[in-house]
């Protein structure tokens, strides 16, 4: 039987899957910016900021509106809660790329202190993580869910790696450098964050599938379920 | 076939409950209207001081086997059941057990609220009276306390001699849940109770029942699931006289085990 609230629950699934092609797009060129030096790029993703912001607020209204008109129960129940909380994942996944795109702009006018390795490794890390997040979303992929949260460790280190690197080759050896450092520091610390919120999405994609909250037990996840 | 005991090992809603004990055990009970069955094989352990949600579509046998717990269904020809329901290790089917005794021990509280043509309090009164109770200050006292137990003493205090019906639907509807709590029983069975209620009147009934499970055993029959899903502790979903699924009320309604009951609580049938 259709129902009217699977006509909602559909609408839903599309504003959710706009705003992650708006995400991803945002992760994408704010990282392109970084090492293009395009300032124009960065303001871009600053100003497109703003429509992310919107879509929160509107894809919350619209599950404010499905919780006290509908009053839904079990898959259904979990489904909304899930979307409720990868909205939310998005949104501040969107703030993060505007930092990056204000280290961007920072960063444009002056020589790179090094040429970028590991950054883009770290970004590529973070595309991937909230692509296949999404992606076990659409699916219902638990596996998926699972590989992209086992996955986060990797973005620790190259976080870690990153960031030793600056200080210890750069920083430590040469106050000087310490201007074309700290903004490469805080990339990486704000793609990494990117990484945890993938993340945190993938927990709330097995919690709509299997009702089981895995948050901060990722240690569960080793080795099946 | 579900699993007669449920487990309540996870965090729910029913580990607030305070205890652990069973009231009720339904044992292999099958129900026939003549040569139809209208419940098959239903095993069913419940715990005191705990609400269990009845929930179903129309037909599903779910007001059968409310009846059953008190032997209303007895009244009707044609009727025969197999297997055991025990309150306290006793089985209510016994012979030698006095059904008007039963039916003190097990109060009944029906969709439309059905007061007497008598004053509120000869309607609390009531039982207490047909049962040999002749000392007044004692009824008074159980009058006011039942009255006080079903929420309503506060606002019917000033005219307790004025008719049942003066009152309004949801007023006469804690009514008969005062005159079904005036003969102290330790069961309540409550059919629909707030069916016919407005949301205010069905707000009061909700927190009464609430309240009330503290000092009694209470099985709720509803078609609203919001409704069973705020009210009790553990829901059993019947379905064509079987019981598919029973558990603690929070799972039914967020993970359930079988796939028609996740089917049903989510109006993809109904």
């Amino acid at each position: 039987m259709e129902r009217h609230l699977d006509e909602e629950l559909e609408k839903l699934n599309v504003d959710l899957l706009k705003m992650a092609t708006l995400t991803e797009r945002a992760i994408h060129n704010s990282v392109e910016a970084l090492k293009q030096g395009n300032k124009e790029l960065a303001e871009a993703v600053i100003a497109n900021d703003e429509t992310i912001d919107e879509m929160e607020i509107r894809i919350e209204e619209q599950i404010i509106d499905l919780l006290a008109l509908f009053q839904p129960m079990a898959s259904d129940l979990r489904f909304i809660t899930t979307a409720m909380h990868i909205n939310a994942e998005m949104e501040r996944i969107a703030d993060l790329t505007v930092n990056i795109s204000q280290r961007a702009i920072e960063l444009a006018d002056q020589p790179l202190l090094k040429p970028l390795v590991d950054i883009p490794k770290l970004a590529d890390q973070a595309k991937w993580m909230m692509n296949k997040a999404i992606d076990s979303f659409v699916k219902h992929d638990e596996n998926l869910a699972k590989e992209v949260i086992l996955s986060d460790k990797r973005s620790n280190e190259l976080r870690s790696l990153v960031i030793s690197e600056l200080i210890t080759d750069y920083m430590a050896k040469d106050g000087s450098t310490v201007p074309r450092a700290v903004p490469l520091l805080l990339v990486a610390r704000d793609l990494e964050r990117i990484c945890d919120h993938a993340a945190a999405i993938a927990e709330d994609v097995i919690y709509m599938i299997q009702a089981k909250i895995v948050k901060h037990h990722r240690e569960k996840l080793q080795g099946g379920s | 076939m579900v699993d007669s005991i449920v487990d309540i090992k996870t965090t729910t809603k029913a580990d607030k409950v305070s205890t652990n004990q069973i009231k009720i055990q339904v044992k292999h009970f099958n129900f026939y209207y003549d040569t139809v069955q209208a419940l098959k094989n239903i095993q069913m352990d419940i715990r005191m001081n705990t609400v269990v949600g009845i929930i179903g579509p129309s037909g599903c046998g779910k007001s059968t086997f409310l009846r059953c717990f008190n032997r209303m269904n007895d009244t009707i020809n044609g009727i025969r059941y197999e297997g055991v329901i025990e309150i306290d290790g006793r089985n209510i089917f016994d012979k030698t057990l006095d059904v008007v005794d039963l039916r003190r021990e097990v109060g009944m509280v029906f969709q439309k609220s059905n007061p007497f043509p008598k004053s509120i309090f000869e309607n609390v009164a009531y039982g207490l009276k047909i049962n040999g109770i002749k000392d007044q200050n004692f009824i008074a006292e159980r009058v006011e306390y039942s009255l006080r137990g079903a929420a309503l003493w506060d606002e019917v205090k000033d005219r307790l001699n004025k008719s049942a019906f003066a009152l309004s639907g949801g007023q006469q509807q804690r009514l008969c849940i005062a005159r079904a709590l005036a003969v102290e029983p330790e069961v309540l069975l409550l059919d629909e109770p707030a069916s016919a209620l407005d949301p205010i009147a069905t707000a009061k009934v909700e927190e009464l029942i609430h309240e009330l499970k503290k000092k009694y055993t209470i099985l709720i029959v509803t078609h609203n699931m919001q409704q069973a899903a705020r009210v009790s502790d553990y829901t059993a979903f019947f379905m064509m006289g079987e019981l598919k699924e029973y558990d603690v009320t929070n799972k039914i309604f967020t993970n359930p085990k079988e796939k028609i009951t996740e089917d049903y609580v989510t109006g993809r049938f109904g």
